[in-house]
């Protein structure tokens, strides 16, 4: 591997997977499967998840860095099946933040936190000096309950079964690219950032024998896929024509050489169910206001397990983990 | 007019099915084309014995590791911050990549365009903004503009590290090597949008070689296929343009003016393939100011284009497909690359391990 | 190898050309195409209109295989 740590290792893809395995794991182990929150051994009923955000600019169409943080959260431990309860959140301030500026994302935090139906019990503040940080970095860590009997894992999609999207994908990583860079690309593009413990709890009502949630956040919808694909050792087949993108997006990342699959979501499930259940979960989906623009995507079949995209024209191409993130290109 | 594009699709596949009757390569010249054919999967629906190969299309990959290696250490010279098309982060020199550059305190800025360099350096007056410029005929007079740009501005903490090349002496090159075979060319759309149609002829007239201009659609791509299997079936060998929407015969006269006014034709080596009579540009001596070569000068020790065992250089010229290489798919992938056609998203070796071949 | 994209020019100013592309826009230095108009159709590449576009899309290619449909019909394809 690399000998110093590069900007790739953060994004999400082969690159963190790597670092995962080479360094962490190696050094910490894991008590289970690698899930978007852990389940407490011995306390089969509490799932424990942490996530630190670094987000630049820190207000960007659809979110702030404070809504983001307890979404992200939130939103791992919603998709393990969990009812999301209790949120911590610690700070790393670079001397010289505007208190303005932190008070604008303490607002919104506490705003989305009612959202979501969480409570934060807990807290931490540092300050850097200036240039040692870039503005402001939250971590949030966060406590939920699992209802009794749910086993939702990244490890139980099975050959038949059906794959849904939530609603249009790479949102949030277009939104944030456009405010960060620029590029000079300006459109009506926001980020999806929401709290999805309430959607996900309907999908579960009218689906209880959901097999698998995530939300493909960093990596976007293809590395979700390929991980799922992956831990449950099926392929799972897309329609690219199925996958809803909408045209601002796309052209966004048509313009900058982007491949939506790969950019983040923020506020979006990929819930993957018996293909008897594929009406009631769709229904409940687009029910929800979190929702309305649910779709059915793909199914998981037989065969060497990965992810494979049945193109517009009728062709067909895998779709693998990326190095790290996307960069803009020319060519 | 409404019209399936699937049932479009499926109609030229199967007229392309039914003329081909032996074994046949065509090469595509265009990094985005490599792109476009994986993403849309096509490689899966054409007959087994039409082999769609990759030349040296991806202006990244043909890039010497030498010019990488000067990028990189104009990159931690103090007093320069080295701007670059977010395509070549990623792809190694002999020692390491602009990335790693970056990650060990060098100054690298993405940018989306040469004027974004540009305005970089009006905001940093006191340093040096070396623009890495790659490109093909596309791309280069955008860099020509930008730098006549900054005359007009004077703004002379700007340069630009020369590292163009040109499109149809590469061409030529393949063509006349008696190892590689080609039984026909698609041309780069948007070369050929600033070219115009004429500078193939010399190749379809020279080599017997028909040469079709496409666009970027799977349709358009498909629809420049047929044109080659049908130039091929009556014994013709022509230049014909499927991208006419964009291209006109005459390109962009204004843009190569541009792009004439500030470079000239130079010798150029192309990574993987070697020197190349007037393939690459560089500066005339009116715009030496502009010359990071000049203005910059950084002292980068020889080294090897690339690392033992690699095969980009065939791959380039279109006597491989990526997975004859020897270190294709377990040295060699997208998490550890060797080559740089594994490394730039668009490089022969990179779409073939993302999109699969074809089976 | 060279990536560029259609967009329809809204409004030129100096040298800079406001371009709107499906739902986003961008300003397109006009430098390699002097006499651009409001109305006009270019191809964006790396900040640059580097050419006019007779069409806003691939209209032509979809009619030629629309074409190429009605002459011999589908063949082999549901």
């Amino acid at each position: 591997m690399n000998d110093c740590i590069l900007m790739d290792h953060g994004e999400g893809g082969a690159a963190t997977a790597r670092l995962l395995t080479e360094v962490f794991l190696r050094h910490l182990g894991n008590p289970g499967p690698l899930e978007d929150a852990a389940c407490l051994p011995g306390f089969d009923r509490i799932a424990f998840t942490t996530d630190t955000f670094v987000v630049r600019p820190p207000f960007f169409p659809g979110g702030d860095i404070g809504k983001l943080a307890v979404c992200g959260t939130v939103n791992d431990l919603a998709v393990m099946g969990a009812v999301p309860r209790w949120i911590t959140a610690a700070f790393v301030l670079e001397e010289g933040l505007a208190i303005s500026l932190l008070d604008r994302v303490v607002a919104s935090m506490a705003a989305t936190a009612r959202e979501a139906g969480v409570t934060v019990v807990g807290g931490d503040t540092k300050v850097v000096g200036r240039g040692e940080a870039d503005g402001i970095f939250v971590n949030t860590s966060g406590v939920g309950f699992l209802p009794p009997q749910r086993a939702l894992s990244v490890a139980a999609c099975r050959p038949g079964d059906q794959v849904i999207v939530s609603g249009p994908v790479g949102d949030h990583g277009t939104a944030v690219l456009l405010a960060r860079e620029g590029f000079g690309l300006e459109g009506e593009v926001y980020s999806d950032c929401q709290p999805l413990g309430d959607l996900a709890a309907a999908l579960l009502e009218a689906a209880p024998d959901i097999r698998s949630m995530r939300d493909p956040t960093r990596g976007g919808l293809a590395t979700v896929l390929v991980e799922m694909a992956s831990a449950s050792g099926v392929r799972i087949r897309i329609e690219e024509a199925a996958v809803p993108v909408r045209r601002s997006v796309r052209t966004a990342c048509d313009l900058l050489g982007l491949d939506p699959l790969y950019v983040a979501c923020e506020g979006r499930l990929v819930v993957v169910c018996p293909p008897e259940r594929t009406d009631d979960v769709l229904a409940a989906a687009r029910a929800h206001p979190r929702g309305r623009e649910a779709a059915l995507i793909g199914g998981v079949g037989e065969g060497t397990c990965g992810l494979t995209l049945e193109t517009v024209h009728g062709g067909r191409r895998p779709l693998v983990a990326l190095e790290g993130a996307q960069l803009p290109r020319i060519c | 007019m409404t019209i399936d594009p699937h049932a479009a699709a499926e109609t030229a596949y199967a007229r392309i099915a039914s003329m081909v009757n032996g074994p046949l390569a065509f090469m595509e010249v265009c990094g985005t084309h490599t792109m476009a054919i994986g993403r849309a999967g096509l490689r899966t629906r054409l007959p087994d014995d039409l082999r769609l190969v990759s030349g040296p299309g991806c202006p990244v990959c043909v890039t010497p590791a030498v010019d990488i290696e000067r990028a990189a250490a104009l990159a931690v010279e103090p007093g320069v911050t080295v701007a670059t098309f977010g395509d070549l982060l990623r792809v190694p020199g002999a020692n390491g990549t602009l990335q790693e550059a970056r990650a060990r305190g060098g100054q690298v800025k993405v940018v989306y365009a040469a004027t974004e360099a540009l305005d970089l350096a009006e905001i940093e007056r006191t340093r040096t903004v070396v623009f890495v410029g790659i490109g093909f005929e596309t791309t280069t007079p955008t860099v020509a503009a930008t730098v006549l740009r900054a005359q007009s501005r004077g703004v002379h903490n700007f340069c630009v590290l020369p590292a163009f090349k040109l499109v149809p002496p590469a061409m030529h090159a393949l063509a006349s090597d008696p190892e590689i075979r080609i039984d026909g060319f698609l041309c780069p759309g948007h070369v050929s949008s600033i070219l115009g149609t004429m500078p193939y002829e010399p190749v379809a007239r020279e080599h017997r070689i028909p040469c079709v201009v496409a666009g970027f659609e799977p349709l358009e791509i498909l629809s420049a296929i047929e044109a080659l299997l049908l130039q091929l079936e009556e014994g013709r060998c022509e230049v014909e343009n499927r991208y006419a929407r964009a291209v006109p015969t005459q390109g962009n006269p204004a843009a190569r003016a541009i792009m004439d006014r500030v470079f000239v034709p130079c010798d150029a080596s192309w990574r993987g393939i070697g020197m190349l009579p007037a393939s690459g540009l560089a500066f005339r001596p009116e715009y030496a100011e502009f010359d990071a070569l000049e203005r910059v000068p950084v002292n980068v020790p020889e080294v090897e284009d690339l690392p033992a065992g690699c095969g980009c250089g065939d791959v380039m010229k279109g006597r491989i497909q990526p997975p004859e290489c020897r270190l294709f798919g377990h040295r060699c992938t997208p998490a550890r690359p060797v080559g740089p056609c594994m490394v730039s998203s668009e490089g022969a070796c990179a779409a073939w391990y993302k999109y699969g071949g074809g089976s | 190898m060279c990536l560029a994209i259609p967009g329809q020019v809204v409004s030129i100013e100096g040298r800079t050309a406001r371009v709107a592309f499906g739902g986003i826009a961008r300003d397109l230095a006009t430098d390699l195409l002097p006499d651009l108009a409001p109305g006009d159709w270019v191809l964006a590449h790396a900040g640059f209109a580097i050419q006019r576009l007779e069409e806003d899309d691939a209209v032509e290619t979809l009619r030629l295989f629309a074409e190429i449909e009605s002459l011999g019909g589908p063949v082999g394809s549901e």
